[in-house]
């Protein structure tokens, strides 16, 4: 980790020496995510996001050679009840106009405002709330993760293709598992799926972790869920990490589990091989020795959008880079067999969504099928007739 | 994996090209039609075979039916010899073999067993040895062509995916992707003798048709760049669209055609000037433009016509390489990655991933006569020149 910061710092000056290289100063202002996940693998890294950016940054360098451009992250971490304005403050002073963001919607929203009178650019990885690309969007924002609609639409997809049109819906008790529900409602409402019946696990506080805890698991899960009505898929909306992972293998009646658990809708997954993600794949992990989540990937994004974006404007201004990248000239390669635009109305970015069962990409939507006016990733998520979207 | 996608009861629609309406329908058809070799003799194309069938039917000059047919036999005799049986190797990246075609016969005659991954491969000068990327093996194997045995392998770095033969055929240049380097190997002495560093990712190789330019495509960095074979120095580096897989010269050297899978176009360069000169698109009607993923290119020796396999689009774009217009889209198998002509540029054979298949293109109709079934995943594809 050191040694790579202290390689970037080397090329950066090796780069400065040679004339007329522009540099790209991107920050990184990051949350410290939970570490209260069910199971341990999805633990989150010291270097969670980090690492993506900093491979993304490496790519970038690699081309920059040829361009005469140069590409330095600032790493800005937050933790709980840090203040996200004077951190952003903190990476603008340092020249980071261009400023990947793994935040909370508030303080997604809080840096959004304080970048506007700046004139810096945001690059949202991690937050999927839909909000933040309707009602409360912002021009300042670009989006490279996708919303929790697109998610619950590239799921409800393949349901629909399977013909597991009825689903039992179980959701947590925090309002960011509602939010999740109520996508995969609309979900199933716009592809013709239905949800027989809810229930709500109600967190009652504690830890994940105890010698035990199986035991208990194992008798608990099957009275939840007993009595249902004729199901054929068992739902979980379980952001909070409290119970989802508990329900494959537990059920009263022997249904697949998808949703926050078993097969679970996403925009990258360690075991996504396809279309040349096994380089992609392979880079992040001889570089970091660990493997690449979804906001890793998501990061090494933006890095990527960012690159490209200076390399065909020939420049680090974030106005010019920000019209590029919202431009028709603009797609990126992203691993996913197809190439990624933005939607121009709320700066989401389109992209498939993969569909893992932790150990293996089950599918990849849009389904074959599930057809669009204008492109069949627009089948995932909310669409411009339905915006609430006025960017501004 | 398709197979289930198109037998499971499921809002997919039926897919244009699937193997059933190849083989099944269009086939019988066309031998129909083409009672050989499947292509029409020079001069004599099939609207005059109709006219003569409705003179027939009106029951007058039967001497210019008699004439007719000599002239066939004479055309038979002088123009159409009998098709060389050239080979056609392909690589199955899945099922870890090359299939052996018979350009004569139209059909697999064997499989053999080889690395890990096989995806680029290339015919040294006088056809007696195949190299083949074994990418999951971090290997180039040497596959002798009249024994069918692998041989012994050449060095490279990790995950070989594409090579380029120099014209004297002495040198192989490969793309190593995770190193992003292309490596240089002496075919005699079985050596490395050099590197180059590109951009992240290379992948498509080409040399010019005099040796001196060695071009690579970088796949993120998304540029071609130009290399002094000399020097081993980059001499220019060209911005093209997302994702540049594949290389091709014209024939006398006077364009690059390079494409692009994800930005969905072929770029044009001057290899003189080493400018970009034109970008082609393409357009299909009721195919979305995410789905258009040019990957193979073939150009014929004269440089008149081109043929780009368009990936996951199950078609590959018949081009006017002097005017740049799309003359047509023939339909092919599913997926369809790298195309080779016959030495006689009589066919052209496409590799088509999805399907499992080798689709045989006549080049003078421009009309997709068969489907040959070959091994798991089939990548790429080259005829032996003899």
């Amino acid at each position: 980790m050191k040694s790579l910061v202290a390689a970037f710092c080397l090329s950066l000056i090796a780069a400065s020496v040679a004339a007329e290289t522009l540099n790209l100063k991107v920050g990184v202002l990051r949350e410290t995510h939970s570490r209260e996940t069910l199971s341990i693998l999805d633990i989150p890294a010291a270097d969670d996001t980090l690492a993506g950016v900093l491979l993304g940054v490496a790519d970038n360098n690699t081309t920059g050679k040829f361009t005469n451009q140069s590409f330095e992250a600032i790493d800005a971490r937050l933790d709980e009840g840090d203040d996200v304005v004077a951190a952003l403050d903190r990476l603008i002073d340092k020249g980071a106009l261009l400023v990947i963001a793994d935040l909370s919607p508030e303080r997604l929203l809080a840096a959004s405002e304080r970048a506007g009178p700046k004139g810096a650019l945001l690059f949202n990885v991690s937050a999927t709330d839909d909000r933040l690309r309707e009602e409360d969007c912002r021009a300042n924002v670009i989006h490279v993760s996708p919303t929790r609609s697109m998610l619950a639409d590239g799921l409800a997809q393949y349901l629909v293709w399977k013909q597991w049109r009825r689903w039992l819906l179980f959701k947590g008790s925090h309002p960011k598992d509602e939010l999740l529900a109520q996508a995969l409602r609309n979900s199933a409402k716009k592809f013709g799926a239905k949800i027989v019946e809810e229930r709500v696990y109600e967190d009652t506080g504690g830890g994940r972790r105890s010698d035990s805890g199986s035991v208990q698991t194992q008798r608990q899960i099957p009275a939840l869920t007993q009595n249902a009505p004729a199901y054929d898929a068992l739902i979980a909306a379980d952001e909070s990490e409290v119970f989802a992972n508990y329900l494959p293998y537990r059920s009263w009646d022997p249904r697949p589990v998808a949703g926050s658990a078993g097969l679970m809708p996403t925009n990258w997954d360690p075991a996504h091989e396809q279309w040349g993600a096994l380089q992609l794949q392979n880079r992040f992990i001889q570089t970091f020795r660990r493997l690449m989540n979804a906001r890793d990937n998501a990061a090494w994004l933006a890095m990527r959008m960012i690159g490209e974006a200076a390399t065909r404007t020939a420049s680090s201004d974030p106005e010019k880079l920000r019209l590029y990248m919202i431009g028709k000239e603009f797609s990126i390669a992203a691993f996913k067999g197809v190439r990624l635009t933005l939607r121009p109305w709320n700066l989401q970015l389109r992209q498939p969504i993969l569909l893992s069962d932790g150990r293996m990409v089950v599918s990849v939507s849009p389904q074959e099928g599930f057809l669009h006016q204008v492109s069949e990733l627009d089948t995932l998520g909310l669409d411009q007739p339905e915006t609430k979207c006025r960017l501004k | 994996m398709q197979i289930e996608m198109t037998t499971a009861t499921s809002p997919t629609l039926p897919r244009a090209g699937g193997r059933g309406s190849r083989l099944g329908l269009r086939l019988p058809a066309m031998l129909a039609r083409f009672p050989r070799h499947g292509r029409a003799c020079p001069g004599h194309p099939q609207e005059n075979v109709r006219g003569v069938d409705a003179r027939n039917k009106r029951g007058h000059d039967v001497r210019y039916v008699l004439r007719i047919i000599v002239s066939v036999l004479i055309c038979a005799i002088f123009f159409a010899p009998p098709a060389h049986a050239y080979k056609a190797y392909v690589s199955n990246e899945k099922g870890n073999s090359i299939t052996i075609i018979d350009t004569d016969k139209l059909e697999a005659i064997a499989t053999v067993r080889v690395g890990r991954r096989p995806r680029g491969i290339a015919l040294n000068k006088d056809g007696s040895e195949l190299y083949i990327c074994a990418g999951d093996d971090d290997a180039i194997q040497v596959l002798d062509t009249k024994t069918l045995k692998v041989t012994g392998k050449l060095p490279s770095g990790p995950d070989p995916e594409l090579l380029a033969l120099s014209p004297n055929g002495n040198i192989i240049y490969v793309s190593n992707e995770n190193d992003n380097l292309v490596t240089l190997i002496d075919v005699k002495k079985k050596e490395m003798i050099g590197d180059i560093p590109v951009g992240v990712e290379p992948e498509g190789m080409a040399v010019s048709p005099d040796g001196k330019l060695l071009v690579n495509t970088s796949e993120t960095t998304n540029m071609a760049h130009l290399i002094d074979t000399q020097s081993k120095e980059i001499v220019a580096n060209i911005l093209v669209d997302g994702r540049p897989r594949f290389a091709e010269f014209k024939n006398d050297g006077s364009e690059l055609w390079v494409s692009s899978e994800v930005g969905g176009t072929v770029a044009i360069i001057d290899p003189v000037k080493r400018e970009l000169k034109q970008k082609i698109g393409f357009d299909i009607p009721a195919m979305s433009k995410e789905a258009i993923q040019p990957i193979g290119i073939s150009i014929t020796r004269d440089g008149k016509r081109a043929f780009v396999a368009l990936g996951p689009a199950n078609r590959v774009a018949v081009i006017d390489a002097e005017t740049k217009k799309i003359e047509k889209y023939l339909l092919v198998g599913q997926r369809v990655w790298h195309l080779a002509f016959t030495p006689d540029e009589k066919y052209l054979l496409t590799a088509n991933g999805v399907s499992n298949d080798v689709s045989v293109i006549d080049v003078a109709s421009l009309k997709v006569l068969k489907s040959i079934p070959v091994g798991a995943f089939p990548w790429g594809v080259v005829v032996a020149p003899q």
